[in-house]
């Protein structure tokens, strides 16, 4: 219920009409849309009559289909250090292998290496609804000894995406345009530090108002509760310290059922999340769970107690569609006005031209004036010399 | 206390190059049938009772430095390593944890009693180090303030009237703290230990290792591993300064199998089973800190202090200190730099600096090795 109405937010911008779309959708449907005539605002005023089902309350199924046809895209960025897990918690999350061939890299090697990015995508399919999900990795981040470039590469990609959607979006066929945007960013923080670390300020700082950051803990399991809580303290005090704008979770609103807002309220208070990953089975009491063994204990990756793996795959599934909005609305708008206001947007481009065009016009004349002027100095000068 | 006095034994060493006495309980010694045959107990293996005497009057000092990125536990791990609160942590009150935006080098020293020894430990800590953007050269301080000590004891050296104990403040061990990624070692890594296995000894750790399933330690280890002998990085114990088989083969079976030590640490107490163990204590279980099955935090315990604390010393003194004092006698001309007394004390590489005549006779009476503690005077 809930994702139908986030799916209408997105093509019909009348809040109210959402509000009474949520409303229990039963006989008392004409009561309903008369009592809200008046906030709606519509002119026309409904003879009584005609009370009754008007039918268009199945417009969200309609969409629904429509869109579960078309598929879902999602494009998911992860950054940290290499060996914080970030390979091993996507797998996880999606349940997938998305690195079957992995090499990994020496030390050696690593001195030379610059940050690269690779997408993979993959497409998964849960109960008829297709997702094609672009997971964008960046092996190389924090690697180097100097790592004063090493967002740069990610930048540009980045805005080289927004660059292409603008592209696509101002030409002629925009019937199947691809969006490669990057819709979330998972930031990986290392667990052993006492906090950010100075790359990881600067990190989120240059690409807040670019991409949605979600900051995670990774290897979690390396911290025991208090630290864990300490760390995520710390977390947030320099992230607030520093004016970083994390992506923060749309408040639930207030006519959802308290659940929703309990879960909600949950999600808000855990971040920044504290996850494991894992997709080796073990087996706990007769069960096979996902989780890593040690010799003192079972780490299980799905146990609410253990980590905040749970919290954060409810947070993405539920959250996909404000990502993408937030994408869209602010990141995407931020960088097209800048974008448009560099290279001279239609208006400002106009106003431009024509400045130029009389300057180039003056220039013109003053030349044509001068040329006439030497040539009739010219003249004069000859009949004088016969 | 197993093995005697650095400064005593050297100095036995200069007059005959014999083995160094293992240390044994003093039993009569049997005739060995090297040189002369003796009739009788004379009462030679006494010495070792005297050495420990005296020792225990006098104590010792341990120099020990932990370098890491911050986070990786050194404070935590010092504590536990000698059990007391000995770490810059504990010494400030304030335990702000603010990252330096230089590497800094922070000393501090503790006298800590054990069974009648008294030992002066100094903890060399260096915070900020490899915590920048940009850690190039991050590894120069540590490298400046090692090859100060030695400089500093070289002075003290080469003085005409000599301390009758010098103090002994160079690096003898370098705790190297890795991070436990269960890749591989990061560039930084190797560029710090290529730089400085050279100067002094190196012991590298997997810092934080409960972060890894057995296998997966297994595997990191081995990677690294083998990624220092392809960097052709000695770390202590070096192979070169093995002296005999015995070391060999117990030095060789450290090397290859259980360094570099994987070790997890705590301050803190939990009930397990009946006993109070050190640990940390998790919603899935307690690490126990001195389990072998749990971490190798008491195999480096007993490496670095109970089988090799007096070797580190020796090495360091020595090997690497000795590398340092030919360097520089070399860039002096073969002169000993000036020292702290006489004008010009900067020990700079200006050969008519020293008013001394033949330089030779000089070098052979000035033997390289400390004053001993008065057991033996000098030769």
């Amino acid at each position: 219920m809930n994702l139908r109405i986030l799916w209408l937010a997105s093509t019909c911008p009348q809040i109210l009409f959402l509000q009474w779309l949520s409303r229990p959708c039963s006989g008392g449907m004409s009561r309903g849309w008369q009592m809200e005539q008046g906030e709606l605002g519509v002119g026309t005023e409904l003879p009584s009559e005609t009370a009754g089902y008007v039918g268009f309350a199945n417009l969200p199924n309609q969409v629904h289909r429509k869109s579960v046809k078309k598929g879902f895209e999602f494009t998911l960025m992860v950054v940290g250090e290499s060996g914080l897990g970030k390979s091993t918690l996507i797998n996880s999350l999606f349940l997938t292998d998305l690195y079957p061939e992995r090499y990994i890299p020496g030390a050696a090697e690593k001195i030379e290496r610059t940050v690269e990015i690779e997408a993979s995508t993959v497409e998964i399919e849960e109960r008829g609804v297709k997702l094609r999900l672009t997971v964008v990795d960046t092996p190389g981040y924090g690697d180097a000894i100097n790592s004063q470039d090493c967002f740069k590469t990610i930048i540009y990609y980045i805005d080289n995406q927004f660059e292409r959607y603008l592209h696509d979006e101002s030409g002629l066929n925009r019937r199947h345009i691809v969006d490669n945007r990057v819709h979330c960013c998972f930031y990986f923080i290392s667990p052993f530090g006492h906090g950010l670390k100075p790359l990881d300020v600067e990190f989120m700082r240059a690409l807040h108002s670019k991409v949605n950051i979600v900051p995670v803990i990774a290897k979690a399991d390396t911290l025991t509760l208090k630290e864990r809580e300490r760390l995520k303290h710390r977390i947030l005090d320099e992230i607030s310290e520093h004016g970083i704008r994390i992506y923060h979770l749309p408040d639930a609103d207030s006519d959802e059922d308290e659940e929703f807002k309990e879960q909600t309220r949950d999600l808000k208070a855990s971040i920044p999340f504290a996850v494991i990953g894992s997709n080796q089975l073990i087996e706990v009491k007769g069960k096979k769970i996902r989780g890593r063994l040690y010799p003192w204990g079972v780490v299980e990756v799905e146990n609410p107690e253990h980590n905040d793996f749970l919290k954060l795959r409810t947070m993405l599934v539920t959250h996909m569609q404000d990502l993408q909005e937030v994408t869209q609305d602010l990141h995407y708008e931020n960088f097209r006005s800048e974008r448009l206001k560099r290279s001279g947007g239609p208006d400002g481009e106009e106003v431009v031209d024509k400045d130029r065009i009389l300057q180039q016009k003056e220039a013109e004349l003053r030349r044509m004036q001068e040329m006439i002027a030497q040539m009739q100095a010219q003249m004069r000068m000859k009949p004088g010399d016969e | 206390m197993s093995k005697g006095l650095a400064e005593s034994r050297t100095e036995l060493a200069m007059s005959e190059l014999v083995a160094e006495p293992r240390p044994k309980p003093a039993v009569p010694m049997k005739p060995l049938g090297i040189g002369s045959n003796l009739l009788g107990y004379i009462g030679i293996d006494t010495i070792i009772e005297q050495m420990r005497k005296k020792t225990m009057k006098t104590g010792f000092d341990f120099n020990i430095m932990v370098v890491g990125q911050s986070g990786l536990g050194k404070s935590t791990l010092i504590n536990t390593l000698f059990k007391s609160q000995v770490s810059r942590k504990s010494a400030s009150w304030n335990r702000e944890e603010k990252i330096p935006k230089t590497v800094e080098i922070k000393a501090i020293g503790h006298v800590i009693e054990e069974g009648g020894v008294k030992m002066k430990l100094t903890v060399i800590d260096t915070p900020g180090f490899g915590d920048q953007i940009n850690n190039e050269n991050c590894w120069e301080p540590i490298e400046k303030y090692i090859n100060e000590q030695y400089e500093k004891f070289l002075k003290e050296e080469v003085n005409i009237a000599r301390k009758k104990r010098i103090p002994d403040t160079r690096v003898h061990c370098c705790l190297y703290f890795i991070s436990p990624t269960g890749h591989s070692l990061r560039p930084l890594d190797l560029e710090f230990m290529k730089h400085l296995s050279k100067v002094v000894n190196i012991v590298p750790i997997i810092a934080k290792a409960d972060t890894m399933t057995l296998e997966e330690k297994m595997e990191f280890k081995q990677r690294v591993r083998k990624e220092l002998e392809v960097n052709g990085i000695e770390f202590y114990p070096q192979k070169e300064f093995d002296e005999d088989l015995e070391d060999k083969t117990e030095n060789d079976k450290i090397r290859q199998e259980s360094m570099p030590f994987a070790v997890v640490g705590s301050d803190k107490e939990y009930q397990v089973n009946g006993k109070r163990v050190l640990g940390r204590k998790t919603p899935w279980g307690i690490i126990e800190v001195e389990n072998l099955t749990h971490c190798e935090f008491a195999l480096l315990r007993d490496f670095v202090i109970r089988t090799h604390l007096q070797d580190l010393k020796e090495v360091t003194h020595n090997i690497h200190y000795e590398t340092y004092r030919a360097r520089r006698l070399n860039d002096n001309g073969g002169l000993p730099p000036v020292s702290a007394g006489t004008a010009g004390s900067q020990g700079t590489r200006d050969a008519c600096d020293s008013p001394r005549p033949p330089v030779l006779v000089h070098l052979d009476m000035c033997p390289a090795a400390p004053v001993a503690p008065g057991v033996c005077g000098r030769a």
